[in-house]
């Protein structure tokens, strides 16, 4: 049983289809990467999968029960998390406080959460900003807010939504690591990101999608050569 | 014990004390006016302040807290005995705002704010017109239980004490994280396990209560109500948003400062005023929006802040380089 399925999902939005018949399964373990050109569609699938939108058509599995239709908090409660590509952070709260909003999912106790936010902020190595309001965060310390709290929910599954977009190389190098280390944890990843060096050196298998439809799926050096997939990037002449 | 539990403690002893200290009636009046709009602005600052969902019309919660005892005490209760009320009349808030809140928090956007302040002119005309129940606008009239104010200052300190330690109490916990979670972004808390429709109601369950007892305290103590008086949007529902303001949204002593300050402000407006009293009072609220948005409490704290952060030096205010 895979851990994450979707079986034909399709999200229209009037007459626009978004997400058309998009069908893939995460393995437990695995990262699994989600490429394709800007308005392919990435996103409004992790929309789906965390409840925002309920799918037009077709069926989302996690840990082999049905989750399309749930409420995002319901989903997030059975062990799925995301982080934003357009940063959410709880701008008011400092940072430690954002992580122990998370924590909550997973206790009542103030004491606890807060040991679990210490934890979660030690992990994504944000010791040194824990006291800082969110919303005086530099851009790169927002996107790991991203992963810290998102950790802290205690997912079973992470999905990563451009976490590295707009960082400089060195927060590159870090958050790869950072990712790695959730990793090896124990937590499978499913990571939408346009930083192809990124991308190809950290997940197992690839898909492509474009104009919401999935044009390649295999290991990173398949898709990277499949002719589909360099002309959705490239145009048709190069291809 | 932290310093500022002790510190809240013997504010309360030095207050709870005044009134064998101060004799005049009209000064007694007045405090327990600035204690009863400390426990309006505490409840609407729950909801409005720390969950971010402002309400118009927290004069309907407030006109049935002073209804419930009203009409206990119509319908052949004696005015001590209707000291129940203050329970009854929270509660029957309480249950008149799960019913609209189980409506309208399942959107977002001003829906809520709207369908309160229609609710309590629905009510103000429910009062109106059914007569049996309410003596429409004749309004309900009763001689108060006790003789001295000291009674009721002692009464309506316990409520504003009461009040502020359980919204301190709430907000210290995971149902405070959780209301600031949601008024900063609810699509975020939701992502987080956060479940806004049922949080956004309990917040206002708590919140209505504690402005039900109000209301009921209210009618205890003018011994008459009408209406008019208590389901009025602009004495009520604006000024509960006003005195939060004034003294500092989602700040733990904000309502308790702009409560005195209102109360002040309004009697000495009205002295020496006259009826352009009003006038003044709305440039007031004009120039505290634009100068001090934070309101009074919020400002001060933010002043101090600033300068403790100076006092530290550079390396306090912002993380080691390296660490980025």
């Amino acid at each position: 049983m895979s851990l994450l399925e979707l079986k034909g999902v399709t999200k229209r939005f009037g007459g626009l289809q978004a997400v058309g018949h998009m069908t893939f399964a995460v393995e437990k373990g695995e990262i699994f990467g989600l490429i394709g050109p800007n308005g392919a569609g990435k996103t409004t699938v992790f929309n789906v999968i965390n409840g925002f939108y309920a799918p037009s058509e077709g069926e989302i599995l996690f840990k082999g029960e049905r989750i399309d239709g749930l409420k995002p908090y319901e989903i997030c409660r059975r062990g799925l998390a995301r982080t934003f590509q357009v940063v959410k952070p709880l701008a008011r709260l400092t940072v430690l406080e954002n992580v122990m909003v998370s924590a909550f999912s997973r206790t009542d106790r103030r004491d606890e959460a807060r040991a679990m936010a210490l934890e979660a902020t030690a992990f994504t190595e944000m010791e040194a900003w824990r006291d800082r309001t969110a919303g005086s965060l530099p851009l790169g310390m927002r996107k790991r807010l991203e992963m810290a709290r998102a950790l802290a929910t205690k997912p079973e599954i992470l999905l990563l939504d451009e976490n590295f977009a707009g960082l400089n190389p060195a927060e590159v190098e870090k958050t790869i690591a950072i990712v790695r280390k959730i990793h090896e944890s124990g937590v499978t990843i499913l990571i939408i990101e346009h930083n192809m060096r990124v991308i190809m050196s950290i997940s197992q298998r690839l898909l492509c999608m474009c104009y919401g439809e999935r044009i390649a799926q295999g290991t990173p050096q398949e898709v990277a050569n499949d002719p589909s997939v360099i002309e959705a990037y490239l145009g048709a002449a190069n291809a | 014990m932290s310093r500022s539990t002790l510190l809240s403690l013997g504010g309360l002893a030095l207050l709870a004390v005044l009134p064998a200290l101060v004799r005049n009636p009209y000064v007694l009046h007045m405090l327990i006016l600035c204690l009863l709009w400390t426990v309006l602005g505490q409840s609407w600052n729950l909801l409005g302040g720390y969950t971010g969902q402002v309400s118009f019309g927290h004069a309907a919660f407030f006109g049935i807290g002073a209804y419930t005892t009203g009409i206990l005490v119509k319908s052949g209760l004696s005015p001590a005995t209707a000291w129940w009320g203050l329970l009854l009349g929270g509660l029957a808030a309480a249950a008149a705002s799960a019913l609209i809140g189980w409506i309208c928090f399942r959107l977002r956007g001003p829906y809520f704010a709207l369908s309160v302040l229609a609710l309590a002119e629905v009510l103000r005309l429910v009062a109106l017109n059914w007569k049996q129940l309410t003596n429409g606008a004749e309004g309900i009239l009763f001689i108060p239980a006790f003789n001295s104010k000291a009674a009721y200052y002692w009464i309506v300190l316990a409520l504003a004490a009461l009040s502020m330690a359980a919204i301190r109490f709430v907000m210290n916990g995971k149902l405070g994280f959780y209301f600031l979670a949601i008024r900063e972004d609810q699509d975020c808390a939701e992502s987080l396990g956060i479940n806004a429709t049922k949080y956004k109601l309990i917040s206002l369950l708590i919140s209505a209560f504690f402005t039900g007892v109000a209301g009921s305290f209210y009618m205890n103590y003018m011994g008459f109500i009408d209406p008019g008086i208590v389901f009025s949007i602009h004495d009520i529902s604006v000024m509960m948003i006003l005195v939060t303001m004034l003294g500092g949204v989602a700040t733990t002593w904000g309502p308790a400062v702009g409560a005195a300050i209102y109360i002040l402000m309004s009697e000495a407006f009205r002295t020496y005023l006259k009826s352009g009293h009003l006038v003044f009072f709305g440039v007031l609220i004009i120039v505290i929006i634009i100068f001090f948005p934070q309101g009074i409490v919020g400002t001060l704290k933010e002043t101090l802040q600033r300068r403790q952060r100076r006092l530290a030096g550079p390396q306090a205010s912002s993380p080691a380089k390296g660490a980025a």
